[in-house]
């Protein structure tokens, strides 16, 4: 992996607002940089291609598109842990799934379309060996949800 | 919320890949959906207008690009202190997410904030100063272990 060039720097930091809504998006982004198109698209498939983009694309906000989420977190028995970590990955609607320390030792975010649909996933994974307890922690109201780092 | 059209629900599915890095790359998703590159303009538009669209954009691997730490911190806060300290702790930029969520016996905490930094000392100093800042006293530092998952959600496609 490559340093960042203040070049690179100045373009992440732009790209981690609004991407243009245009038909030439990155040839909007040049402008604003004082560069041309080809030179941001070359940037970006390197920077993606080494990893420092987790993603260029559209983030969505899941209560608007009618989906319900919750933070979910299980006491799992230690000798269990892999098998029920696995078993949480398989649910699209797990997107996040994070081993933690304290006595709540697996955490997960959990999407899910309605009510019903959530129940019957919590209640699969309750049901799973090794999980001691679970709390059911749903999101009442977001406050932020921006994940931007100042690169300087 | 709103009920989608079939037709933004297909537009949703396109966008939620990778978005192409191409010259035209709005023509390239308005072609997978079958319309054309103005009217998936326009729909895009209104999707931001409705706010189902929160950010297009790119989004960084935070390691990669030196924010080596964070931490979930969950803080007991006072119900009738909770929204003021949320919009307190939302303003500070090492703060990605903050959300209010319901508690469970023996869990008392109802307030979590997402907190990045350089190292772990850094993380303790930003909620050390964000406690102190609120006069919230008991709070539980969830570090990670481990990454099991990390995805972006794929909607509209439950089978």
């Amino acid at each position: 992996m490559t340093a960042l060039s203040a070049f690179d720097k100045a373009l992440l930091n732009v790209l981690q607002g609004n991407l243009p809504l245009c038909s030439h998006p990155f040839a909007a982004l040049a402008e604003q940089l004082g560069t041309d198109e080809d030179t941001v698209l070359d940037r970006l498939r390197t920077l993606k291609r080494e990893g420092y983009l987790r993603r260029i694309g559209t983030f969505f906000d899941s209560n608007r598109l009618g989906y319900r989420g919750t933070l979910v977190a299980l006491q799992v028995s230690p000798e269990h842990m892999a098998p029920v970590a696995e078993a949480i990955n398989l649910y699209p609607g797990a997107t996040h799934n994070y081993e933690r320390e304290g006595r709540y030792n697996l955490w997960f975010t959990l999407l899910s379309p309605d009510l019903e649909h959530e129940e019957r996933v919590l209640d699969e994974i309750r049901a799973l060996p090794g999980v001691d307890d679970m709390l059911n922690l749903k999101a009442k109201k977001k406050y932020k949800i921006n994940v931007q780092f100042r690169l300087r | 919320m709103k009920d989608l059209s079939e037709l933004d629900k297909r537009i949703v599915r396109a966008l939620q890949g990778d978005f192409p890095l191409v010259e035209e790359p709005y023509k390239v998703l308005a072609e997978q959906v079958g319309i054309s590159e103005e009217e998936f303009l326009e729909r895009v538009k209104a999707l931001s207008e409705e706010k189902c669209i929160r950010k297009m954009g790119a989004v960084l691997r935070h390691r990669e690009v030196g924010f080596s730490s964070n931490v979930l911190c969950a803080w007991e806060v006072p119900e009738g202190q909770l929204e003021q300290v949320a919009l307190k702790m939302s303003a500070n930029p090492a703060v990605s997410h903050c959300y209010d969520r319901t508690t469970a016996p023996g869990w008392p905490y109802n307030l979590y904030t997402m907190i990045h930094g350089h190292s772990r000392k850094e993380c303790e100093q930003i909620a050390d100063m964000l406690g102190k800042a609120n006069g919230i006293t008991n709070r539980m530092m969830l570090y990670s272990k481990k990454e099991w998952k990390k995805t972006s959600m794929k909607y509209f496609c439950e089978s």
